[in-house]
């Protein structure tokens, strides 16, 4: 995958567990909680949705990584290079 | 505390399968429109079920529908209209006064088998078992999400009481009224039966799931062909209040709730009991200080299952077997078995007897059963009379939990 079929595959997860949320102006390097309604069980589905979707399994000590949208690029990179 | 203090109905919310207002729910009783349609379920395929048609996002936003649970979206749904049509000033409302009580058959189930069902699409990982288990599944879940929604901080809860929690809820709404623990009680029950098809598989390997060619024919209580339940979604929440508050602010009544009785058959998981259910009837009337004569309608359960139709109208021949005066009704012909909504839903089908003297009808009755051929059975076509001033409602559950409650038009 590439940087940006990561971005909107995080974005369309998103979407789905947001579904009020206007998407369309995310800033990439601002906390995605700060930006829209996203609580703690909020950001377990993205956690879950990526073990559900991709099979990856993010511990929770890497949580805080994903936090921003580019945050999420960069963690994720490695995991679909190959996808 | 005042134990005398009359309580009274100020506000109705529903859906039901075919209505999601007292005036639609209404005008389709009195014109024989049922809500069963044909419905497919997960393993199980094609069945029959009441479905709700009500439009969740009118008091919710998508992401509630997401965390929630469709019992929370009735329940939601409900109690926002209850309160919309109490006219009540439920800004300025002291939201720690108002209690919730919701009568409920079952919960977590349809959370649970969509959670087996997902776990089975990923190797039954158990790391996809999702975090909103708990949550949804709690058995306050309904009540629950109602404080959430409308901001209440009063006493929140359900009230498990199989197909008689609907009565139960009232009830639990009227008690706590009474005790002064709340001044204003959402009360009721609801079902999101349809949304697990366990419950359409148990009732169909017991032989008590209803089939017909025709949807709007399956569901025939006291018809001698009648073959079982039809499985419903639905709601119903009622704005109870003391009078005294309720005349303070000028509010429109719709009945008081003058008697209500609750007993258990103590024989068996499944079979009624109609020595038990006639014990439940009279009981009501005695707390009432009425005599079988002063009731003017009875909304029988009638499930439509032959043997628990016969079972309740043995019952009612007992009690009210020389009344010349007294109705008997039913509404599962309409809209199937509400489960845990049934008992509050039919009450509120026929609250407008006490303004236009009509009582509806039980339908979808070709060849009454003679075993339920009770006196003054309105069969098919609504029916005028003369007076409606007491409404006596049955709501009857498995392990044999009985429910009866007694409304009492409300005269100035």
């Amino acid at each position: 995958m590439t940087d940006q079929q990561i971005n909107d595959m995080i974005l369309e997860i998103v979407a789905d567990i947001a579904p009020d949320a206007d998407l369309s102006n995310i800033n990439p390097d601002v906390r995605l909680r700060e930006q829209i309604e996203l609580d703690s069980m909020d950001f377990l589905d993205i956690i879950m949705e990526l073990r559900k979707r991709y099979k990856i399994d993010v511990p929770e000590d890497d949580y805080m990584k994903l936090s921003t949208l580019n945050g999420c690029v960069e963690y994720l990179r490695p995991h679909l290079k190959d996808r | 505390m005042n134990i005398d203090e009359r309580i009274v109905i100020t506000g109705v919310g529903l859906t039901a399968p075919n209505g999601n207002t007292l005036g639609e729910f209404r005008n389709n009783l009195l014109n024989g429109v049922s809500g069963v349609q044909k419905f497919t379920t997960r393993y199980l395929g094609d069945t029959l079920a009441g479905i709700c048609n009500f439009d969740p996002l009118k008091y919710q936003k998508k992401k509630d529908l997401r965390r929630g649970t469709r019992a929370g979206s009735i329940s939601i749904y409900c109690s926002n209209e209850a309160i919309a049509d109490s006219k009540l000033d439920f800004e300025t409302f002291d939201k720690s006064r108002i209690g919730v009580y919701v009568g409920i058959t079952e919960h977590g189930n349809v959370e649970t088998e969509n959670e087996v069902y997902n776990l089975s699409q990923y190797e039954y990982d158990t790391k996809t078992w999702t975090h909103h288990h708990n949550p949804r599944t709690v058995a306050n879940n309904p009540a629950g999400e109602v404080t959430l929604n409308m901001k209440i901080t009063g006493p929140h809860y359900t009230i498990g009481a199989a197909c008689a929690a609907g009565n139960l809820g009232i009830i639990q709404g009227v008690q706590m009224l009474k005790l002064g623990e709340v001044d204003l009680a959402l009360a009721g029950g609801v079902s999101e039966a349809i949304h697990t098809f366990g419950i359409f598989a148990a009732f169909r390997n017991e032989g008590a799931l209803a089939n017909h060619a025709d949807p709007t024919k399956a569901s025939r209580p006291f018809d001698a062909g009648r073959n079982g339940i039809v499985i419903s979604e639905g709601g119903c929440v009622y704005t109870l209040e003391r009078l005294s508050d309720a005349l303070k602010r000028g509010a429109k009544i719709y009945a008081e709730i003058v008697s209500h009785a609750t007993n258990s058959d103590a024989l068996d998981f499944v079979l009624p009991n109609s020595d038990r259910q006639a014990e439940c009837i009279s009981l009501a009337l005695k707390k009432g200080g009425l005599k079988p004569e002063q009731i003017d309608l009875v909304n029988t359960h009638a499930t439509s299952t032959p043997l628990g139709d016969v079972s309740e109208c043995n019952a009612v021949k007992k009690v009210f077997g020389a009344c010349d005066k007294t109705y008997i009704n039913n509404t599962k012909g309409f809209i199937g078995h509400t489960m845990g909504a049934a008992g509050a839903l039919e009450l509120a089908g026929n609250l407008d007897s006490f303004n236009d003297c009509v009582i509806h009808p039980a339908i979808n009755i070709d060849k009454l059963d003679p075993a339920c051929d009770v006196k003054n059975l309105v069969i098919n076509v609504p029916q005028k009379v003369d007076k409606v001033e007491y409404i006596l409602n049955n709501s009857f559950g498995m392990l044999g939990i009985n429910s009866v409650l007694i409304v009492k038009k409300y005269n100035k």
